[in-house]
């Protein structure tokens, strides 16, 4: 099953290292992986993707505890969570296509960040179901080159009463 | 302020620590280190390969519980030591290693002797730092003896850049390391040791399955106490020998691969397994589905990544092991329903059937006429040390035999490479207890094999008068591997085969030791006895049975309860 992990660890040179040292020496898996600062230059904030039975997953997060570095790990699929991946996709735009293009990316919300001759790149964001969505619709027009962040997740703020 | 020099600052600091002994081996990266540390009064002890270091430093640290601490020069320096840091790390010992580091405008730079260390050991350490700012250098070096030392112990390596080391600091006052992101759980939740207690009371077959954690934690007392109020068997894992007195009615020995079958069988057919500091290692259970199926399992452990982690546990409790069996232990005994000796009498029964397993097939081995069979000499040597002598084992026949045939009364007096399995820790670790027991006998029981893996080190025992005695179990083999391929493998000797050994009674003598020789079984108790009243470092040669087995012994994957016997 697949998890989203948010780690918060101290932000300093080989942290990184001991997070995804730790997934490849114990054969566990990543997904995707999305790593900034927080509000606290001291501190950033992992969001990682990852896809295993529950007895791995638990592990994980256990091994993940026992990091030194390691200052919180929750597993959002226990919470309600909010999940945005951005892309950045070229595609083919020659006058044939141009039109298609800008209303494709306006039907996802998208804009056009890039313009050449003969192309497009666009920027999209949303849920992991999104990008794929807007890959595959634009994928017979000619994808010519695409950058995914991975997700960033964060879990929604209690409901008040 | 004034201020002083890095390598200054790090004196200053091992001596705040405690540490008056060091292992290591000089180089460029750590000179002015050594220039610094051979004017104080902290010992060094030089090896003569950086593995035989930290094996050394992990020798001591086994036989005191101290932090053990070696220092190592950058590249080659550094990888030599990795072995022994992982087997370290693999049997959780606490250790400091000062690894050197080219200077900081280097790194990176595939400067000579350069090598990123802590990226080599970050999957051997419990943690390990470079330290990028001289100002840091300190307080790193106490999170470095603090983290080692606490929760699970274990490894922490940190690499210092030869112009860190050189630079000058101020001293920072003596503090304790504030660490937000590491708080190990030392106590055991009362409401865990309670549901614990409640299900020994309604245990008709316990067990307690004891490992290395109850010796880390010294925790020995106080499990022996729980074991003999309760009327409880033990088995001990090959870490935890030596927590439960060996010679005790109630303790059934090691259990697992080359267990005794009546701890295999107790396990088997338990219903309660009480395990406290051991990991259900598969050298351990064998094949998982058949480990204990009968039972349920209570786990004390001091890290939460070990429970359930191989075998689902039914009530866990993360502490340090002697509180968690303290708690237990006051629960009893505060606890009015619980009569001590009412519950043991109920025991008995079980207890009775154990020991019957035990009659059935005690450990044993067939006698040659004259042939000396390796395990006669190891039930010598503790005949003749009383059974308190320190044991340091190499890896492989040796290891198991000694396991089994040594009875172990103590906690520490045990020192092997149990979760990494590293031949060549033997004599180096030898040597490290030594120096933390001069007057006390320290074997180290080796196969020819292994001996040959860090026999460079009777160099420095010799130069430091560190009696060790040496005891090789001599088969012409390699003999653990060469019994599976008897058993597995057809007969096929595949690279087993080791005849061309050196004279290791001459060889001993080159070293300045003393070589002894024993081909036939009655020369076995004059030549350990000689040992024993040479005061100086002894390699004894017995020439063993070639292809003798560790017997009992569990197929890999197989049910431990499916043991080929003598």
């Amino acid at each position: 099953m697949k998890h989203t992990l948010s780690v918060l660890l101290r932000n300093k040179p080989g942290a990184l290292s001991h997070v995804t040292g730790l997934f490849s020496g114990r054969c566990f898996n990543i997904e995707s992986l999305c790593v900034a600062e927080t509000i606290d230059p001291e501190v950033s904030c992992l969001t990682l993707v990852t896809r295993g039975k529950e007895g791995v997953i638990e592990q994980a997060i256990k091994q993940l505890h026992k990091l030194i570095d390691v200052i919180k790990v929750t597993d959002l699929n226990e919470k309600d969570f909010v999940e945005r991946e951005m892309v950045l996709i070229r595609v083919k735009a020659d006058a044939s296509s141009r039109a298609e293009v800008l209303r494709i990316i306006d039907i996802f919300r998208g804009k056009v960040v890039d313009v050449s001759a003969n192309s497009y790149t666009v920027e999209v964001t949303g849920s992991e179901s999104k990008i794929k969505a807007v890959i595959d619709i634009l994928k017979p027009i000619g994808i010519k080159e695409i950058i995914r962040t991975g997700t960033v997740a964060m879990a929604r703020a209690p409901k008040s009463k | 302020m004034s201020k002083i020099t890095g390598s200054q600052a790090i004196i200053q600091c091992l001596k705040e620590e405690g540490v008056d002994l060091v292992f290591g081996y000089p180089g460029g990266a750590v000179i002015e280190l050594y220039d610094e540390l051979c004017k104080t009064d902290i010992k060094h002890v030089l090896v003569r390969h950086e593995q035989g270091a930290v094996h050394a430093a992990d020798g001591f640290a086994r036989a005191t519980g101290k932090v053990g601490v070696s220092i190592l020069t950058s590249g080659p320096g550094a990888t030599n030591g990795v072995t022994a840091i992982a087997t370290a790390y693999c049997d959780s010992i606490p250790l400091v290693v000062l690894t050197g580091q080219v200077p900081r405008a280097l790194i990176g730079n595939d400067a000579f002797q350069e090598v990123d260390i802590v990226g080599i050991t970050r999957p051997c350490t419990k943690h390990n730092y470079l330290v990028n700012d001289p100002e840091q250098l300190v307080p790193t070096l106490r999170e470095a003896f603090y983290l080692a030392a606490s929760g699970r112990p274990g490894p922490v390596l940190v690499d210092l850049p030869k112009d860190v080391i050189g630079s000058l600091i101020t001293y920072p006052k003596k503090e304790q390391p504030k660490m937000q992101t590491y708080q190990p759980n030392v106590e055991p939740h009362p409401g865990q040791v309670e549901k614990a207690c409640k299900a020994c009371l309604n245990a008709k077959k316990p067990v307690l399955y004891v490992g290395g954690g109850v010796i880390l934690a010294n925790g020995s007392k106080e499990l022996t106490q729980f074991a003999r109020k309760l009327n409880i068997p033990v088995t001990m894992t090959l870490m935890g020998l030596g927590a439960f007195p060996g010679t005790d009615p109630l303790s059934l020995g090691m259990l697992g691969m080359h267990g005794t079958y009546a701890a295999n069988m107790a396990v088997a057919k338990s219903d309660l397994l009480i395990a406290v500091g051991s990991r259900f290692d598969d050298r351990v259970t064998g094949k998982l589905e058949a480990f204990a199926p009968n039972a349920e399992i209570i786990h004390i452990d001091i890290d939460p990544t070990s429970i359930s982690k191989n075998v689902d546990v039914d009530i866990p409790i993360v502490a340090d092991c002697k509180q968690a069996l303290q708690a237990m232990n006051s629960w009893f005994e505060s606890h009015n329903a619980f009569d001590a000796d009412t519950f043991a009498a109920g025991n008995q029964p079980w207890v009775d059937r154990v020991l019957e397993w035990d009659k059935k097939h005690p450990l044993c081995y067939h006698e040659e006429g004259d042939i000396i069979k390796p395990q006669f000499v190891i039930e010598k040597i503790n005949e003749l040390t009383g059974g308190d002598a320190i044991i340091t084992t190499e890896v492989g026949q040796n290891q198991m035999w000694t396991a089994q045939f040594y009875k172990f009364n103590h906690p520490r007096r045990l020192l092997t490479s149990g979760g990494l399995g590293t031949m060549g820790y033997g004599l180096p670790a030898a040597i490290g207890a030594q120096f933390a027991f001069p007057d006390k006998p320290v074997f180290d029981i080796a196969g020819d094999g292994s001996i040959q893996m860090n026999i460079q080190e009777l160099a420095t025992a010799k130069q430091y008068n560190m009696p060790v005695k040496v005891a090789i179990l001599n088969n012409q083999y390699l003999g653990m591997v060469r019994q599976w391929q008897e058993l597995f493998y057809n007969r096929h000797y595949a690279s087993t085969v080791m005849d061309h050994a050196p004279d290791f009674v001459e060889l001993a003598k080159a070293y300045g030791a003393v070589g002894l020789r024993a081909k036939i079984k009655s020369e076995v108790e004059p030549v350990i006895k000689e040992a024993l009243s040479t005061n100086n470092v002894v390699v004894m040669d017995f020439s063993v049975s070639r292809e003798e087995g560790v017997f009992p012994m569990v197929p890999a994957g197989k049910p431990t309860t499916e043991m080929l016997l003598v």
